[in-house]
């Protein structure tokens, strides 16, 4: 068996304030393998971001790595040089934002945007990479006559489909979308989604999805990881996260999401609202919420182990006990 | 006492170019008719620049409709312009917006939130029965400890206590409608629901909603009636469960088709032809979805049928229904 792409080992990230540190991302591990796609859901605030920004070692102060390493195929991310940094960005893995607005540069053309890119890590003419670009707008759905338009005159949903360009430009391994289709309606996302996994196809990428929307989730994903609170509280895959939740955390989350078919029923949601970082106790972040507290919630952190298939953190025990 | 909002053939336009000879105009909302009841919440679902928003703000009298009439139990909301008319309604009929960090002032108390409402619309209130109303209200969106809640200022609550606050206030001056524009897409997940079971439980009280949306399946949740939105245009519109699990209008069958459902894998069926949201002016004519519909034909570039009843209660405005011919 080939070894995973990316290994996330005991992961930890503080953010330095003048209140103190808040570990936005703690001690979380798990891997993924070539072609993959993975998943990572949680509210905001529970570092799935920051996770993000860790794999692209994009961190610089208040944030700081505190603990653990990113494997790539093996190197360390974090220990990796500017120069190392440099070809590995992009080239090996790459990033699209959560805001396609903020993402491209207003006053330049998104036809620049594309090429700085590829110039940038391939010793090619200035000709060259026009046609790479207007190839992969082509690829996205995008006339390549709208290299020459700036960002201002496509629509929300065509400067997304540039970012995906733009971090396809390289072929790289693996691609880190962070809420990519979030500030887009249901029928643009469908598109945009339609056309990634079609390109996965062609390009057999790995995918990191951070979102907060199960449902595309569940339907994209084949490992799913829920967060709350900076810690990795689930994952397993796809199937065993959504249908058979075990977390109490991931219990609630699935059923926040009424449903469009079946049985109309009061959802209840989860109560209480997610804890501020600065100010976690000993103990499971998510006890104060739980419906299922035990005494011992309070007092230990339970740790991440494996239960059956899939990976779990918390104390209440046999599936069937936690079973709604 | 059950009241009545009626909406009848509402259009708004909006200027987009002006020069000295002609004026261009944008048709955000093109010949809208629905009822909102007490106790009962309408829907109504579309994607960005469907003009649900513009909607809910001309029944909040921001706009003034270009043609079409609102009306209030029979009264036509638009008729008079006096400042005690404009007062009436507005405590009939209050808002709640998406955004519960900008609906509210940073530097003033929650306390001070409810108590304006209450005192503009009940001057005869003395201080202490407007402090007991706060409390009640408070304790109502369930906010509780309502006396400490009151003191706080906007910063210190989360976007959902926000958004619960923002209920309170709509409920201060006795409202009968609550227009709920996008009220929980701006909110954490897991406290979504908790905000539509509040105005559910107030719908139990009797109040009318009308829910705002981009998500269908919270649109079925919540609401009794849900209508479909597209360019300006109603397209189909009925009961939540017609609409949503009998969706006949192409559009209605595009969106449907386009929530993600974890159960189910990824497909790759077309339901649509790619195409742009078209830009709609008084002179357009047609049905706003032809561009983009596998269904097409000639006729739909010139023509958009009126409304056909496929159910009961349940219409669709769309040739492949029409029987007019």
């Amino acid at each position: 068996m080939t070894p995973p792409l990316l290994q996330i080992r005991n992961l930890s990230v503080d953010y330095v304030t003048d209140a103190g540190n808040a570990r936005a991302v703690n001690s979380v591990s798990f891997d993924i393998n070539a072609g993959e796609t993975v998943g990572l859901a949680g509210e905001s605030g529970c570092g799935k971001s920051t996770l993000a920004f860790a794999i692209a070692n994009l961190h610089a102060a208040p944030a700081l790595v505190s603990e653990g390493e990113i494997l790539f195929e093996g190197r360390d991310i974090l220990k990796m040089s500017k120069k190392e940094l440099r070809a590995f960005r992009w080239n090996e893995a790459s990033m699209v934002f959560q805001s396609a607005m903020n993402a491209l540069n207003p006053v330049i053309t998104i036809g620049a945007q594309i090429i700085d890119v590829i110039m940038a890590h391939k010793p090619v003419t200035h000709k060259e990479a026009w046609a790479r670009g207007e190839e992969l707008l082509q690829k996205v759905g995008i006339h390549p006559s709208r290299m020459s338009s700036y960002p201002h005159q496509l629509s929300g949903g065509m400067r997304q489909r540039v970012v995906i360009a733009i971090a396809l430009a390289l072929r790289p391994k693996l691609i880190i979308m962070d809420e990519p289709t979030t500030a887009l309606d249901v029928v643009v996302e469908r598109e945009i989604m339609d056309e990634l996994f079609a390109l996965k196809q062609d390009y057999g990428f790995a995918i990191l999805f951070i979102s907060h929307d199960l449902s595309l989730m569940g339907e994209i994903s084949d490992n799913i990881g829920v967060m709350y609170a900076g810690r990795l509280v689930e994952f397993g895959t796809s199937h065993q996260v959504l249908d058979q939740a075990l977390h109490p955390y991931t219990q609630g989350l699935v059923s926040s999401f009424p449903t469009l078919h079946g049985p109309k029923t009061r959802l209840d949601g989860i109560p209480g609202h997610p804890p501020n970082l600065l100010e976690l106790g000993q103990g499971c972040a998510f006890a104060p919420r739980c419906t299922r507290k035990m005494s011992q919630c309070d007092t230990i952190h339970p740790n991440l182990e494996q239960r059956g298939d899939k990976l779990i953190a918390c104390h209440a025990r046999s599936p069937e006990e936690v079973t709604v | 006492m059950s009241a009545h909002l009626s909406v009848r053939d509402v259009s708004l336009d909006f200027t987009i170019g002006d020069t000295l000879f002609s004026t261009s105009y944008l048709r955000a909302v093109n010949r809208v008719s629905f009822d909102l009841k007490t106790g009962q919440a309408l829907a109504i679902v579309g994607e960005s620049g469907s003009g649900k928003s513009t909607i809910a703000r001309a029944l909040c009298r921001l706009y003034t409709p270009t043609q079409g009439t609102i009306t209030l139990d029979g009264q036509d909301v638009n008729s008079s312009q006096a400042l005690s008319a404009q007062r009436d309604y507005a405590q009939k009929v209050q808002m709640i917006f998406q955004d519960p960090f900008g609906s509210l002032n940073p530097v003033h108390t929650i306390r001070h939130h409810l108590r304006r409402p209450i005192k503009i619309h009940n001057p005869t209130l003395s201080v202490s029965e407007i402090d007991t109303k706060i409390l009640e209200l408070l304790d109502r969106v369930g906010l509780a400890p309502a006396e400490q809640t009151a003191n706080k200022y906007p910063y210190e609550l989360s976007g959902g206590q926000r958004q619960r606050v923002a209920i309170a206030r709509a409920l201060a001056v006795g409202a009968q409608f609550i227009l709920a524009d996008e009220p929980i897409s701006m909110l954490d997940v897991s406290i979504r629901l908790g905000i539509l079971n509040l105005m559910e439980d107030m719908k139990q009280e009797g109040i009318g909603f009308m829910y705002i949306t981009h998500d269908i399946a919270t649109a079925r949740y919540f609401a009794e009636r849900t209508a479909v939105m597209y360019v300006g245009h109603m397209v189909e519109w009925g009961e939540s469960d017609s609409v949503t699990q009998n969706p006949q209008h192409p559009y209605t069958q595009l969106l449907i088709s386009a929530v993600p459902q974890a159960e189910r894998r990824r497909s790759t069926e077309t339901k649509a032809k790619k195409g742009d949201i078209p830009m709609w002016t008084p002179q357009s004519t047609g049905c706003p979805f032809a561009g983009r519909c596998l269904h097409a034909t000639a006729k739909c570039e010139t023509h958009m049928p009126g409304p056909t009843e496929i159910a009961p209660g349940h219409f669709v405005r769309c040739v492949l229904f029409s029987t007019a011919p």
